[in-house]
């Protein structure tokens, strides 16, 4: 089954230099497992190809039921040098809320998980 | 000792409301007033302030803040921690004093804390072996010694507590961590000693939560962002903390927004690397330790946090004048919206090209189709309107103030819909750019004296 990130998670970003976080949260903290499982570094460091230059790290906290993620050369720069209308990476967060992940239907059901629509 | 130590946050960065101070102090009980005044570029800021004026350079936004909860401090012992000196601590709490001296049988007693300033130090920092090196790119700082605006260390709780031991009820630190002017007044209130890992990093951690103002407390939160009620009267947080080391995260009755699991934890990852080590100058947290747990309405109780020994360095913050930008918008309306601004951008960039300018970087943008999201927004083409955003930046400023001039012209000479260019001529901005690199510790000795 199809979930999209924002039926599941919350999230907030900001940013150290060139370098963006998006911390992503379950909205239940049995959907923590959904998100270690399915929100991957490299289906982070795919959905966002195109959008920064460097790599993705990934860093799991399931005592906050949550993920953070580093997006390296995601801010033009980053601070003052970046010409970006979010140049602080604030709005990172909603862009890793549109992801899609493909959850099994059976574990999905167990969960009951909503359905991307 | 006192049972339970409150520390209230009474601002998020220098700009930030400015009547939130007051508001805290007399919204209920609290011992302290902790303000957050620097970002990371502010030094610079308030370097060239005090350039022009030896008697600046401070976040002058304090000295109102003084004066409006000056009564608490006075008549009910409420005292007040603030990184508001900037490259200045002094003026700063000279300004404060002649606040004071307003009142008759004033008994203030200001703490500075300075010694976080290298600027004056760079030269013989860097022929003694400190490169001080950036942390992202590995350059000596030498590659831009000549262009240095400022050079901070950031500091840690020992000088704060210093100050606080000495009787002080407003200290005034430059480039103090934003968490030790939290963490500080706990640690002196329980005399919590300089290895006790755990309870320092508790410290860290309610520092780290309260130091964004009311981003912890309903401001800006996307978890069911339309409930939160009355913004317009959000209670900023305060910290409610014990001995060992929890706290309750809470603010005053009363006020709007809201403080909940969900509010804490998304302050909690805001601006987080590594979660295991948050490395400060007092200790070394781990976030992946913290529990969180609803404790009443508009309550939350964190505990379980673990600390361990920081390192024998100190972060340094240095602003370095970086060359020139300027960023032009005009907006273009349907029909086709997105592809009239995008024939806009390519006309633009094509008489860029033909006026011979250099820039380092030209940055178009479709406010409306793709600025924040990129692809992943998907197909706008049909968007009501779309704002073209074109930035150029470069270190020769004539190029910058040269392009300034090609925005307005597309207005009737570009493609068509074209309408909000009422702002006239972009202006050009110098940057001011952020080096951050590490010192050894011992090279840097911060030095507290009390004013009263």
């Amino acid at each position: 089954m199809k979930v999209r990130l924002l039926d599941i998670a919350h999230a907030r970003s900001g940013d150290k230099g060139d370098t963006a976080n998006v911390g992503v949260i379950a909205l239940q903290p049995r959907w923590y497992d959904v998100l270690e499982q399915f929100v991957t570094r490299s289906k982070v460091a795919d959905h966002f190809r195109g959008m920064i230059d460097g790599d993705v790290e990934r860093y799991e906290l399931p005592n906050l039921n949550a993920l953070n993620f580093l997006l390296h050369g995601a801010l033009d720069g980053g601070g003052t040098l970046s010409l970006k209308t979010d140049a602080q990476g604030k709005v990172y967060s909603t862009a890793l809320l549109r992801m899609v992940i493909d959850v099994p239907d059976a574990e999905a059901k167990r969960l009951e998980l909503p359905a991307a629509k | 000792m006192k049972e339970i130590v409150r520390v209230a946050a009474g601002q998020g960065f220098w700009g930030d409301d400015l009547d939130a101070p007051r508001r805290q102090v007399e919204g209920g009980q609290i011992d302290y007033l902790m303000l957050d005044y620097l970002a990371e570029v502010t030094m610079s800021i308030l370097q060239k302030q005090k350039e022009r004026d030896p008697t600046l350079g401070y976040a002058r936004d304090f000295v109102g803040a003084m004066e409006s909860v000056l009564p608490a401090v006075l008549d009910r012992g409420v005292k007040v921690v603030a990184n508001a000196g900037g490259v200045n601590p002094r003026a700063c709490a000279e300004a404060v004093r002649s606040v004071g001296a307003q009142r008759r049988g004033s008994k203030l007693r200001i703490g500075v804390v300075t010694g976080d300033d290298l600027l004056g130090r760079l030269d013989d920092l860097i022929a003694h072996g400190h490169p001080l090196a950036n942390m992202e790119t590995g350059e000596p700082l030498s590659s831009v010694r000549e262009r240095v605006l400022s050079a901070n260390a950031y500091i840690g709780s020992e000088p704060i507590v210093e100050a606080l031991h000495g009787g002080a009820n407003v200290v005034i630190t430059g480039r103090s961590t934003d968490t030790a002017l939290t963490m500080a007044p706990l640690r002196h209130e329980f005399g919590w000693g300089a290895e006790s890992w755990d309870q320092l990093a508790a410290g860290i951690v309610a520092g780290h939560i309260i130091e964004c103002g009311a981003q912890c407390s309903g401001g800006n939160c996307l978890y069911d962002w339309k409930s939160i009620p009355d913004l317009a009267n959000v209670g900023y947080p305060l910290v409610e903390a014990r001995a060992d080391g929890t706290f309750v995260v809470t603010k005053h009755p009363g006020t709007g927004g809201r403080v909940s699991v969900p509010t804490i934890k998304e302050q909690l990852v805001y601006e987080m690397g590594d979660p295991h080590s948050y490395i400060t100058p007092d200790v070394i947290a781990d976030f992946t330790t913290i529990r969180l747990a609803q404790d009443g309405e508009d309550r939350v109780l964190v505990s379980g946090i673990r600390g361990k020994p920081p390192t024998d360095k100190l972060k340094v913050s240095v602003a370095y004048r970086a060359g020139f930008k300027a960023v032009g918008t005009l907006v273009y309306v349907w029909p086709e919206a997105l592809e009239k601004a995008q024939a806009a951008d390519r006309i633009l960039r094509e008489r860029l090209d033909r006026l011979g300018l250099e820039f380092d970087r030209i940055l178009t943008e479709f406010v409306g189709a793709n600025a924040t999201h990129g692809a992943l927004a998907g197909d706008r083409r049909d968007a009501p309107e779309v704002q073209l955003r074109f930035g150029v930046r470069s270190t020769d400023r004539t190029a910058v103030e040269r392009f300034t001039r090609e925005i307005a012209p597309l207005v009737l000479n570009g493609p068509p819909s074209v309408t909000g260019f009422a702002g006239g001529r972009p202006k050009v901005e110098e940057i001011v750019a952020y080096w951050p690199a590490l010192i050894d510790k011992s090279v840097v000795k911060p030095k507290v004296e009390i004013i009263s």
